[in-house]
């Protein structure tokens, strides 16, 4: 059989492109953002690299960074749920539709992302805000709720006026917009793994008497795990370092660890604590995926 | 052409090296920063004799002393925009954004540190510029009491939220909130009796700029009087171009809106450049005000 180290020619005529591009891309900025985490300012633009851990006990020595990374934390792991949950069954409709309809539905799902996040962000907003959409749509409901019973004879204006809802400039509205965002990353590798799924499981499994909540439990969620888990690392860490969203749709206290970061690198003019702060994700990332593959590793190594 | 969000991010672009860059348009406090910095040419007044033009008081500027390095654009004021049918009369204190629950949930304040901890400052009968710890601190915790009826710190949009009837009275840059005016009778501008910020946008030539001459002449043709009275008519802010306010309309000329009463005006204050350790000061009182 040929292997790659017969042919290095080729190995590394396809392997360089990619090389470079990681290591001009990602590997030098990442390591550029390292060094300035423990470096200080020496004056309005310089800044020395200098060994010093000060940015790190800054972030981890003021409770207020904590916090404001612990409710980073609570939101994109609640996001991240929503989109679990509400993508599933998308990706279960397009993984068993018909051929024909399959291109167009899985269209539909990245469609959005023909349009400009800020863009949809700013959509939102008129979907949302007091004389928004929703609350259109709802007073029109109401309005003819109101009629309606007017008309049976229980007097005009039964359930009073309508009152708007109050949906933009809190956490729901981060959750909301951050799950309209994030979706189509959680739908895609779980559509993936269901139409990977032998469908004659779920077939086996129902004529051996399993009910389908049971069926869904039991065979399907167990299978489609890998699907299950790219989709929350796919969503779960650009929630975690977003400063969009909260700024736009969040209130007086939306303000997550992004935000923070951001304003380290502009109005604070602070790059060594807004590298640090970004490294502090970084390694909480990095440990959380090392975790994980410990995890994966250990559990496969069960089932053989 | 490039355009920005904010001086932030004017700064920072400008911080690793001038992009390319012929002429830049900073806010005062930042002409004074870019100076510490060292980004910016000076400028070579005879090739600018427009500067001539200029108002009395524009003619020179603390931040910037005999204009070595700028030349003012335009200048304004930050003050409240509210809307008339759900006011009772003229707010016409910071009281009603920043200690006054009449609006709880329909007010809005600007979004970032400077502006709402100095408007703060400026409330509770201080300068605008403090760099006292104390009474940061004061600031601070006036703002984090006022928190729970404020709805948004608005990054720039208060107009919006204002035309879109999401707030009632919002924080925001007289110009801004000029523009939604003309469309909306019903909403109306003032700037606080405690006096605001006021702002001077200027044009300056940054350091290593391709096109030096080319951006002279440039800055020559914007300080022209006409060409100055067209600008300022039609985005609504007041020039600072003596030149200019011959050939403007008597309707821009007269609307205090634009150009307020100059008792006002001695009341309010420009922004200065604080130092490092102050920025890092209002930053972290920012940090605690978003988080509480």
């Amino acid at each position: 059989m040929e292997t790659w180290k017969q042919s290095k020619a080729v190995f590394w005529t396809l392997a360089t492109p990619g090389t470079l591009w990681l290591a001009i891309f990602f590997v030098a900025p990442l390591a550029i953002i390292w060094g300035l985490s423990f470096a200080e300012k020496t004056s309005i633009v310089d800044t020395e690299i200098t060994g010093t851990l000060s940015n790190y006990i800054r972030a981890l020595g003021t409770p207020v960074y904590l916090k404001i990374i612990w409710k980073s934390i609570w939101i994109s792991a609640l996001a991240t749920l929503m989109c679990l949950i509400i993508a599933f069954p998308i990706a279960f409709v397009v993984a068993f539709a018909p051929d024909k309809w399959k291109p167009i539905l899985l269209m539909a799902v990245i469609l959005p992302f023909w349009i400009n996040l800020l863009i949809r962000t700013y959509a939102l907003i008129s979907v949302f805000r007091t004389r928004g959409f929703v609350n259109f749509g709802l007073e029109w409901l109401w309005d003819g709720a109101n009629s309606i019973l007017a008309f049976i004879g229980l007097g005009p204006a039964v359930l009073g006026a309508f009152e708007p809802l109050q949906m933009l400039y809190n956490n729901f509205a981060v959750i909301a917009g951050l799950v309209y965002v994030y979706m189509p990353f959680m739908v895609l590798p779980l559509y993936a793994t269901i139409e990977r799924l032998d469908k004659s499981f779920l077939e086996a499994s129902l004529d051996l008497g399993a009910s389908q909540a049971r069926t869904f439990w039991s065979v399907v969620f167990p299978l489609t795990m890998p699907g299950i888990v790219s989709g929350i690392i796919l969503v779960f860490i650009p929630c975690l370092g977003s400063f969009l969203t909260p700024d736009l749709l969040g209130g007086t206290n939306a303000t997550m660890i992004g935000n923070v970061i951001e304003r380290q690198f502009k109005a604070a003019n602070d790059w060594p604590f807004g590298a640090a702060l970004s490294f502090l994700l970084m390694y909480a990332t990095f440990g959380a995926l090392a975790l994980r593959s410990l995890f994966a590793g250990r559990k496969s190594g069960m089932e053989v | 052409m490039d355009l920005y969000a904010d001086n932030d991010e004017l700064f920072a672009k400008l911080k690793e090296g001038n992009p390319g860059y012929d002429v830049i348009v900073p806010t005062n406090d930042y002409v004074e920063r870019m100076l510490t910095a060292n980004m910016l040419e000076p400028l070579d007044h005879s090739q600018i004799p427009n500067m001539a033009n200029l108002d009395k008081p524009f003619q020179d500027a603390a931040f910037d002393p005999g204009r070595k390095h700028s030349v003012p654009y335009m200048w304004g004021t930050i003050c409240v925009g509210w809307r008339k049918s759900k006011v009772d009369g003229t707010p016409d204190s910071w009281k009603v954004l920043y200690d006054d629950d009449k609006h709880a949930g329909k007010m809005s304040l600007l979004g970032d540190a400077q502006n709402v901890i100095g408007h703060a400052l400026k409330y509770l009968g201080m300068s605008l510029n403090s760099k006292d710890p104390a009474e940061v601190k004061k600031a601070e915790e006036l703002i984090i009491a006022q928190k729970k009826n404020i709805k948004v710190f608005a990054d720039d949009n208060g107009q919006d939220l204002l035309a879109s009837g999401e707030v009632d009275i919002c924080q925001e840059w007289n110009g801004d909130i000029l523009q939604v005016m003309e469309e909306d009778k019903d909403i109306g501008l003032v700037v606080p009796k405690e006096g605001g910020l006021l702002w001077q946008d200027c044009l300056c030539i940054p350091k290593g700029a391709p096109h030096p001459m080319n951006a002279h002449a440039f800055l020559n043709f914007i300080l022209d009087g006409e060409v100055g009275a067209k600008i300022g008519e039609f985005i609504n802010y007041a020039t600072p171009n003596a030149a200019a306010k011959k050939h403007a309309s008597k309707e821009y000329l007269s609307n205090t809106s634009i150009f307020p009463s100059d008792d006002i005006i001695a009341k309010c204050e420009s922004a200065v450049y604080l130092g490092e350790d102050a920025t890092r000061l209002y930053d972290e009182a920012w940090t605690r005000i978003q988080a509480a």
